[in-house]
């Protein structure tokens, strides 16, 4: 006898049949009944309508088929809610039960009913068996008053209920210890500011307690809660973390991932010649090995956490190289994992190895995990200097495969060689140019045609190859274009008598015959500068290049922290700050690793003055892809506070669903503008304008009107919203904007707090606004005079006209330094 | 926390939903289904799948992918570990995680479901408790309570959901008293062309099976303890003793459970038990191939080594393949392009030998990649990194229980390259 009898149907209609049963008075038929419908709705049946029948059951005193209708209860309460009123006299009397297990059970299950008529019912028993005498009982209140806050907060707080749980923190059971922490963390994340774990020494060494003593799960919540603790000197960092290594020997691999966290974020305080930190160091690498030994999603989201630990703290698993290297039969989303990590941990003393392992994997199957393994031989040539002859002379054994992605893909890599190591390794030219025929992704033609411009006087055909692109040259991509006339141009400078035709006929291929405005104006302007003065145009497009840097993908430090204090979460799986794509969480503090005791830095890896250097260079003119700056805007929408006490709560409800749409493409405009921001550290300026004329497409423009609507539409002299951060310092390479509207004596402003929290000066700062729907404008230029020194904060109120171009549904304003 | 949880068979169906808070319409696994039509292969679909509100955290199980929802940030690893959990207590109960045995308990499976978690809290996932809470059907059970009208569902409170030792139920009581430790070990290996280890680890792990009435209090030593610098224990090892003494004590849970794993990764200590000579390779004219393989004994302390199985995944344009094993037999699956040869025992007089003739897809271009060669085998009364269990006592009960420890060595992912 089977559940799946529970699934057969008769002619006659089985609601109208389960009801029958249902009202039948023998206690067997009335639970198989029940159980007929359980079984409906887990298959996503609808059995609503038999709400009044199956609450009729409830008061019984069969356990199994009281725990039934609870499961019946919890699903359709809400579209039932007048019925599910009728439940509430059992689930109070329940409450009163001298079995512990059923007063636990009622209060649980009264939690999950959704409806507000039946919450306020709901306090009094809560708050009796929040001081129930049985654990299991406090316990699962302390489950029930986040369940509670999630329906209605208001009531929770003025109930003291929250100061109830805290109190819970300190109870003689670790299990509901960690209950409690768990639920306090979950409120928490709603009301990033309420201080509600108010950590102090002496409940950490409480939850230090508990977590010896609870299971599992409340390990996490409680390694979770502890990550958030900023201990007051280094001593007190290093017993917290001498108590919390034990859990590295965990079964349980969220359990060692968090405790991986807390140890990362306090080894931070521990002074470097501490014997404590090199012990700590060597202890942290078994378990995270262990972690690759797991089922490949745990390997996944391990791999992940790994490749920002190997940033940070490369020393931990430098020796730990091979079991990065990939099994054929890993899924392919754990193969790429390992060969960034394989990169990143790639130094003089093992390149060897990877060398020759990233060649076996070269000759794998799968395309994506080919190019890629590609790809890395030539990353590895960049950053391990020694190795690149031998990175070289492999790419040319896979060039000589004459597989054709491979192909490409390494003649991608090579053109970055050329730029780390100019002048070295340009007899392999000859062997690329053979390979031209078979090139037919845009970013391989474009790598190749870069490369024959580059060289353009040791390649003797050089202009026979480049005008054989130029045939077909509007069919080709804007990137492959774009190359092309570059390179015809550096040739026609490096041999003028041969070329002049070709430069004619690229020039006037780019400005008269294309209707794209990058390639026009790029067209245009060689044309100029040839025509006006050749030794300038030579010395502006041949001009040295700067090197190509190390690592252009490394994650930027600030972030990168960030992430550290996010380790086993989604944004450490995402590598992105949790504000940035958590619904719900909007406004969540930023967090920072802590300072190391005695010293003013937070931080003291030595990449992150060189990528801070790298980033001024480019700093005055970037702004962040537009993706990531309507990211901003949109967040400020949300945010609770922004919108405010002057906002009727209605309309803020409007402006959510209307945002639901605008969202989605939030989140995708997100994910293309990332690597855009990569892109843009690592590369020079030239790029920029790029970047800047073809806006990633973005949707939700929507969400900017209703910001305005709220502030534009005040009466004069009304409240003037507080400034809100509109740009995070970490998205624009250390500006950070905040402001908000106001309208003073008819005029309205924008006033804008600037801070420079980046290392250098900055200068020259303007605004321009984008068409909007309000016609908004600057009515004057940004009167910033004075350049904005390190950590430096100024205060600008920019008067606005509505006189500006109007344009609808476009993003309202882009702030550009 | 955890919002809810969808079933999916390999056909695309849902077939079971449980929510644990609000209820959340199984649209949501349409970005699942993008994503399982993106990867291909199931087992390539992304563990983390996002979506403009929610998250799919989903892990892929006989041939049953679990796929849960989450709207907050939360841990993964917490998500996939209980997930993992969740199979685990299926196979347990049903004695295999299978549709048709999810299908067939529909009620229990949910009741399961909402023990194991409350507002996306866990909240009992030791499979004794919820056996106390739940009992497991058997067919006895079934008949007793249809006569009898008793219940499935425990009365009340499990004894160890409180204690400090939450893995464990009172009142246990056995005739026989036996504590049976079995230490597997499994190779992870990565070999070369020319047989060279690039790679190689143990995976051990110590799985028990202790039946002791009462509350009985271990102690396993080892005669080397000092191998095990990498281990994971269960809950109930006690970890200050094993700091100071290296010795496992604790108090069992009843039936079975895994007590602890361990990592041996130092390259000298991993010893190689078979070796392969392997010449796979394709003419570069006409449209064939040739194959010869010969697998043999390497280090393996003089023990046997048995149940030898070799899959070779061909590459995609071999259409069949003539061979002649001296040893054993072959398949050849044209669709899979997967050739198996399973060996057997390996006999150290004659060493067993694959050779024959490979023919590809008229027309085909030579394959480019070349096929790994993964290597199945078994080693019984060995742990090959050495480990032996010294010796096992029990303290807090007074009667004499029977113990046993068996050792062997498998397999893990063992490749060996061409």
């Amino acid at each position: 006898m089977t559940d799946s009898k529970y699934f057969t149907t008769t002619k006659k209609g089985e609601i109208f049949e389960l009801k029958a049963e249902l009202n039948s008075d023998k206690k067997e038929k009335k639970k198989e009944a029940v159980k007929k419908v359980i079984a409906s709705m887990t298959v996503g049946k609808d059995v609503s309508a038999l709400f009044p029948d199956v609450v009729n059951c409830m008061q019984t005193d069969n356990l199994e088929l009281k725990k039934l209708v609870y499961l019946y209860l919890m699903n359709y309460a809400k579209s039932q809610p007048d019925m599910a009123i009728m439940a509430v006299n059992t689930f109070v009397k329940d409450c009163e039960d001298p079995n512990p297990l059923i007063r636990a059970l009622a209060v649980r299950t009264m939690g999950c009913i959704r409806v507000d008529k039946i919450t306020e019912y709901l306090c009094e028993p809560l708050r009796k068996c929040l001081k129930d005498e049985d654990p299991y009982v406090r316990k699962t209140a302390a489950v029930c008053v986040a369940k509670l806050h999630d329906i209605n907060a208001q009531l929770v707080e003025d109930q003291g209920f929250l100061d109830t749980l805290k109190d819970l923190i300190s109870d003689s059971n670790p299990m509901v210890v960690a209950n409690a922490v768990a639920a306090l963390s979950e409120i928490a994340e709603s009301h990033p500011n309420s201080n509600l774990l108010d950590l102090n020494p002496q409940t950490i060494n409480k939850l230090l307690t508990a977590l010896n003593e609870c299971t599992e799960w409340g390990q996490i919540f409680i390694l979770d809660c502890l990550a958030n603790y900023t201990p007051r000197d280094d001593r007190e960092s290093q017993s917290i973390c001498e108590r919390v290594t034990p859990r590295l020997s965990h079964a349980n691999s969220a359990v060692v991932l968090s405790a991986v966290k807390v140890l990362m974020k306090f080894m931070e305080m521990l002074p470097k010649d501490l014997d404590y930190y090199g012990t700590l160091l060597k202890k942290l690498a078994p378990p995270l090995v262990t972690l690759l030994s797991a089922e490949p999603e745990l390997q996944y989201v391990a791999l992940r956490n790994i490749n920002l630990i190997v940033q940070k703290r490369p020393e931990i698993l430098k020796h730990e190289m091979k079991v990065f290297f990939v099994k054929y039969n890993d899924p392919i989303y754990v193969k790429l994992e390992k060969l960034d990590i394989m990169i990143r941990l790639a130094s003089q003393a093992n390149i060897a190895q990877v060398l020759a392992e990233l060649k076996e994997y070269a000759t794998e199957v799968d395309v994506d995990f080919v190019r890629k393994a590609v790809r890395a031989i030539g990353r590895c040539a960049i950053k391990v200097e020694q190795s690149a002859e031998r990175c070289v002379s492999t790419l040319l054994d896979l060039i000589q495969t004459k597989v054709n992605y491979v192909v490409q893909e390494a003649i991608v890599v090579i053109k970055d060689i050329f730029r780390k190591y100019p002048n070295k390794y340009e007899s392999v030219i000859a062997t690329l140019c053979e390979n031209l025929d078979s090139l037919d992704e845009p970013e391989a033609r474009a790598a190749m045609i870069w490369i024959v411009g580059e060289y353009a006087e040791r390649i003797d055909n050089a202009d026979e190859l480049l005008e054989s692109f130029l045939e077909g040259f509007h069919d080709e991509s804007t990137q492959v274009q774009l190359q092309l006339l570059t390179a015809i141009v550096k040739l026609f400078l490096k041999k003028p008598t041969e070329t002049q035709e070709l430069v004619q006929q690229v020039l006037s291929l780019a400005t008269q015959d294309s209707d794209n405005p990058d390639l026009r104006d790029r067209g245009y302007i060689y044309w100029r500068l040839l025509s006006t003065d050749p030794v300038a145009a030579k010395e502006v497009v041949l001009a040295e290049k700067p090197l190509i840097s190390e690592e252009t993908d490394l994650i930027e430090p600030t972030l990168l922290e960030e992430l550290i204090c996010h380790i086993g979460t989604l944004a450490s799986v995402y590598h992105k700050p949790p504000s940035a794509f958590v619904e719900g969480s909007r406004g969540v503090q930023h967090k920072r690793l802590p300072a190391r005791a005695g010293s003013g830095e937070s931080t003291d890896s030595p990449d992150v003055s060189q990528s801070v250097g790298g980033a001024t260079e480019a700093a005055p003119t970037v702004i962040p892809s537009q993706g990531d700056l309507l990211g901003d805007l949109l967040n400020l929408d949300l945010a609770p506070p922004a919108a405010g006490p002057t906002v009727p709560p209605s309309m803020q409800l409007g402006a959510m669903d209307l945002l639901g749409g605008g969202l989605d493409s939030l989140l995708g405009g997100d994910i293309g503008g990332s690597p855009a921001m990569g892109a843009g550290l690592g590369s020079t300026p030239a790029v920029m304008p790029t970047s800047l004329g073809a806006p990633p497409v973005v949707g939700g423009g929507l969400g900017d009107l209703f910001d305005l609507g709220g502030s534009v539409g005040m009466p004069a002299g009304a409240y003037v919203p507080p400034k809100s951060v509109w740009l995070p310092a970490m998205k624009a390479k250390g500006l950070e904007i905040s402001g908000t509207f106001a309208r003073r004596s008819g005029v309205i402003q924008m006033e804008l707090s600037l801070t420079n929290k980046a290392m250098s000066v900055m200068t020259d700062f303007a605004i321009q606004f984008n068409r909007n729907s309000f016609g908004l404008a600057p009515a004057g230029p940004l009167q910033v005079l004075t350049p904005l020194s390190p950590n430096q904060t100024i205060e600008v109120s920019l008067p606005l006209s509505t006189s500006g171009p109007v344009m609808k549904m476009e993003p309202l304003n882009n702030l550009q330094e | 926390m955890i919002h809810s949880l969808f079933l999916i068979n390999s056909a695309g169906d849902i077939f079971l939903e449980k929510h644990w808070k609000s209820v959340i319409s199984r649209s949501v696994c349409d970005y699942f289904f993008e994503a399982q039509e993106k990867a291909g292969e199931p087992d390539n679909v992304p563990p983390v799948i996002r979506t403009p509100h929610h998250y799919l955290i989903n892990i892929y199980r006989e041939k049953i992918f679990f796929v849960s929802v989450i709207q907050t940030e939360v841990p993964p690893l917490f998500v996939i570990e209980f997930l993992h959990r969740v199979a685990e207590m299926f196979q347990d109960y049903f004695g295999e995680s299978s549709e048709a045995a999810i299908k067939d308990n529909v009620v229990i499976v949910y009741e399961l479901l909402e023990e194991m978690l409350d507002n996306g809290f866990p909240l009992a996932t030791e499979s004794n408790i919820l056996k106390e809470l739940i009992k497991p059907p058997t067919i006895l059970r079934s008949v007793v309570n249809t006569i009898t009208g008793s219940s499935n569902v425990g009365e009340t409170l499990p004894t160890g959901q409180l204690s400090t030792i939450p893995w464990r139920r009172a009142g246990v009581k056995y005739t026989n008293n036996e504590a049976y430790f079995d230490v597997v070990e499994e190779i992870d290996a990565i070999l070369d062309k020319s047989g060279t280890t690039v790679f190689a680890e143990i995976q051990g792990v110590i799985d028990a099976c202790v039946k002791l009435s009462g509350m009985p209090d271990l102690t396993l030593s080892f005669m080397n303890p000092r191998l095990l610098d990498d281990v994971s224990f269960h809950p109930c090892v006690r970890f200050k003793r094993w700091e100071s003494e290296r010795v496992l004590s604790f108090v069992p849970p009843d039936g079975n459970f895994q007590l602890m794993s361990y990592h041996v990764s130092a390259q000298n200590l991993v010893a190689i038990p078979v070796y392969v000579k392997q010449n796979i390779s394709f003419f570069e004219t006409g449209s064939s191939g040739r194959l010869d393989i010969t697998v043999g004994p390497k280090q393996t302390m003089g023990k046997t080594v048995e149940c030898v199985l070799v899959t070779i995944h061909m590459p995609k344009v071999i259409l069949s393949a003539n061979l002649t094993p001296t040893q054993g037999t072959y398949t050849y699956d044209p669709v899979t392009k997967i050739l198996m040869w399973d060996i057997g025992k390996l006999n150290h007089q004659k060493l067993p030998n694959l050779k024959g003739s490979l023919s590809l897809q008229s027309g085909a271009a030579k394959p480019e990649e070349n096929p790994s060669l993964n290597i199945e085998f078994k080693i019984q009364q060995l742990a090959i990194s050495g480990l032996k269990v010294n010796r096992l006592d029990m303290y807090g009960e007074k009667y004499k229980p029977f113990k046993g420890v068996k050792y062997v060595t498998k397999a893990g992912k063992f490749q060996v390259r061409t």
